[in-house]
């Protein structure tokens, strides 16, 4: 599997300097070389004119800067994938949209030579210099397995590394290596890439090369053995992602709370210390109040991906993919999907970002449709705020918590919803195009690369936290803005009743006749039906940035209106205007209509952008806001008026 | 187009042209577990490309392959081919013909 993960962000690279390009099969540890020689300095960019992202990183040597770039793993030149196609396009010397690497770094996995030497033979049939290089050399030797890299070289005709993973020995010999291309040896004859003879020159190089097999890998057989049993597997399977999501809310929470607890503490500062009124209230409001209810979620993103990570890098998520495809299946997708439906269930760029190790276009089209909808994180906290208006802390069912268990239910409504879209999506465009072969490699257990982790938990940071500073705080200042004006002067308030002393009357009366009310009661026709007033549509229309700036909506707009106590004002609002003025504004079937809106609604500008750049243009994002907003509205509605018949 | 890339997609790989739909008597996906076979060859039920690229994964004429697991509701399986372990669905592994079943 290539759920790759790289540190950094950005688009492109420096030009002008000696480019290397990374060729090798999935698993073969391409990616921690990668980011053995970038280190987190990583650039994520995308291949014009496709829908296949790009690796490039600035690696230092000896003779100075060069970039390496990361293509997409494969098992042949011969591609049958979108991502495959990059990988013979970008080695074509004569394709002239992409640039030519100067030369190709081939790992191949020391574990599986016989399979790899296959991929080696065509690369090599490339006219590019190439090196290869060995990775998983120790594992070889643990398994009493032999390869004498020499002869090896002798027999491919080119330079032969060994380079266990992260071995930073083995990397700077690497790194020298590269300074001087011109001396590295070129093959005689090119591989032949008749079938036939490709099979008898395999045999002839691992002879050359003295390779002994290593035995079977005694203890992933063991571990297989109780994880891939049809009874023990299922249940480590269930308790694994119950694992998982237990880690994610209980080990976040103190860390939350620290963050929290910042805030608060910068909040105090700016009360005291900022003496001008609007300013001190833009800052405290707009900027900490929407930042910091924001970046609260920061822990749960970096736990969620340093797991999948940690997964991916056992070698668990391709048991899980084998567990689940029979089920996938059901659903017209296969194994993989399920990875990136769970990565979904952090945020839905990863789950998209996932699906790019799905060989199908088809599969990967209805996977990327139906991720949005399962439950990410930034729905979390619009979830706990509406909970907790729904349902009072201290009810129970049974012996759990029924806020847990409307959560949990949330969660289930969710992920059959995502299932079902993907399954529809899939017989649509099944019509148009057969499936591809289904082959998963199922790599041996290895201890998972500490950097790589670190990578991929780095670079889900940034990207949020570069959202949080980006799309939320621009979001959060121009609803600041949009409910703080027009101001009214002394004389205007004393017309119209209000004592200009009183700061909460004063408040409450510039809110009512904010910007932003009036936006609010102008698309009220459209929400009239699901019983929200302009406050809540104000929300909603801001959370079309980002969920999570709902909360800091009805947040900003509750400050307002009692700045002691938002929590008790927001449980305390009353409906302004129409038919059901003066009567409670969060009544059961209101908060099932939001709670339903919010598990439907394709509310987040970044997935919107994320799906623009993985398909190549406009139409599945907006394919895609267009049906969810659809199911949601329906649905929301729906839900309303059931709740309303059970709980008036 | 990488003239690599042409070359190997007209790889000749004498497969059978398809012969319908039907899983062949002495195909991959009748192997039980735990048992070891040697393949004959890679059959072209449907897609050629899909056939080769089995091929590229390590499933050629003469290889041993043996059915190391089932998942729980029988498919997909997972086999060990040219010294690795790799999953396949019941209709990839019914391209691919074996002998010597045992």
């Amino acid at each position: 599997m290539s759920h790759d993960h790289h540190g950094g962000g950005g688009a492109t690279v420096a030009t002008g300097l000696r480019r290397f390009a990374l060729v090798g099969s999935p698993n073969s540890g391409k990616s921690t070389l990668f980011n053995a020689l970038t280190g987190l300095r990583a650039k994520v960019g995308n291949y014009p004119g496709v829908t296949v992202s790009r690796y490039e990183g600035v690696a230092t040597m000896p003779g100075g800067a060069v970039v390496v770039e990361d293509l997409p793993g494969t098992y042949s030149l011969d591609a049958i994938s979108p991502d495959e196609q990059i990988v013979a396009d970008v080695l074509h010397a004569g394709d002239e949209r992409r640039p030519t690497p100067d030369a190709l770094l081939v790992t191949v996995d020391a574990t599986t030579l016989r399979r790899s030497l296959a991929m080696v033979a065509q690369v090599l049939n490339v006219d590019l210099p190439a090196t290869v290089v060995v990775t998983f050399g120790d594992e070889l030797a643990q398994r009493a397995g032999r390869l004498d890299l020499a002869a090896l070289g002798r027999a491919l005709g080119v330079p032969v590394l060994g380079v266990p993973a992260a071995d930073p020995r083995a990397v700077d010999a690497l790194r020298r290596h590269l300074a001087d291309v011109s001396a590295w040896e070129r093959p005689v004859l090119p591989p032949p890439t008749d079938p036939a003879e490709t099979r008898v020159w395999i045999d002839s190089v691992l002879a050359a090369a003295d390779y002994a097999v290593p035995q079977r890998d005694r203890r992933t057989a063991r571990v297989d053995a109780v994880l891939l049993h049809p009874l023990w597997g299922s249940v480590v399977f269930f308790a694994t992602m119950f694992g998982f999501f237990q880690v994610i809310f209980t080990l976040a929470a103190p860390l939350q709370d620290a963050i929290e607890a910042l805030f608060g503490l910068l909040g105090g500062l700016v009360a005291e210390f900022v003496t001008v009124d609007w300013l001190a209230r833009f800052l405290a409001e707009a900027v900490l109040g929407g930042v910091g209810g924001v970046l609260v979620f920061l822990p749960q993103i970096a736990l969620l991906f340093a797991m999948i990570a940690l997964l991916e890098g056992v070698g668990y998520m391709s048991r899980a993919a084998f567990l689940m495809d029979r089920v996938m299946a059901r659903f017209g997708l296969e194994g993989r999907a399920f990875v990136a439906l769970l990565s979904a269930f952090a945020c839905a760029i990863p789950g998209i970002i996932a699906t790019r190790s799905l060989p199908s276009a088809r599969d990967r089209l209805a996977t990327m449709l139906a991720a949005p909808i399962m439950t990410c994180s930034a729905r979390l906290p619009v979830y706990v705020m509406l909970i907790a208006l729904l349902v009072p802390a201290e009810a129970t069912l049974g012996p759990f918590g029924a806020q847990g268990v409307a959560m949990f239910g949330l969660y289930v409504a969710g992920a059959l919803a995502a299932m079902a879209t993907a399954w529809v999506f899939g017989r649509l465009g099944g019509r148009r195009q057969g499936a591809l072969p289904f082959y998963m490699e199922m790599p041996p257990y290895r201890l998972p690369r500490l950097r790589t982790v670190v990578a991929a938990v780095w670079d889900a940071c940034v990207s949020f936290v570069r959202k949080v500073a980006t799309i939320i705080l621009t979001t959060t200042i121009a609803l600041w803005a949009l409910l703080s004006f027009p101001l009214h002067d002394a004389g205007r308030l004393e017309a119209a009743g209000i004592d200009p002393t009183d700061q909460a009357a004063v408040a409450a009366y510039t809110l009512d006749r904010s910007y932003a009310a009036g936006l609010g009661r102008a698309v009220q026709p459209v929400f009239e039906p699901l019983g929200f007033d302009w406050r809540v549509n104000v929300g909603v229309i801001a959370s079309l940035t980002a969920r999570e700036v709902f909360v800091a909506t009805m947040g900003q707009i509750a400050a307002a209106e009692d700045p002691e106590d938002p929590g008790t004002a927001l449980a305390a609002m009353t409906v302004e205007d129409g038919p059901r003025a003066g009567e409670p504004l969060f009544t059961p079937s209101v908060l099932a209509s939001l709670l339903v809106f919010f598990m439907f609604a394709l509310q987040c500008f970044a997935t919107i952008g994320v799906l623009r750049r993985e398909t190549g243009g406009w139409r599945w994002p907006l394919i895609a806001f267009g049906y969810m907003f659809a199911l949601a509205w329906t649905g929301a509605f729906v839900a309303g008026r059931v709740v309303g018949l059970l709980a008036p | 187009m990488n003239p690599v890339s042409v070359a190997l997609a007209q790889r000749d790989l004498a497969v059978r042209p398809g012969s319908g739909q039907s899983v062949p008597e002495n195909s991959l996906a009748r192997l039980r577990r735990g048992g070891a076979a040697t393949i004959v060859r890679v059959l072209n039920l449907g897609d050629p490309a899909a056939s080769r690229r089995l091929f590229d994964l390590g499933f050629v004429p003469g290889a041993h392959v043996e059915c190391v697991r089932r998942a729980p509701l029988g498919d997909p399986a997972i086999y060990r081919v040219a010294d690795y372990e790799i999953a396949l669905r019941r209709a990839q592994a019914a391209c691919i013909e074996i002998e010597g079943a045992r």
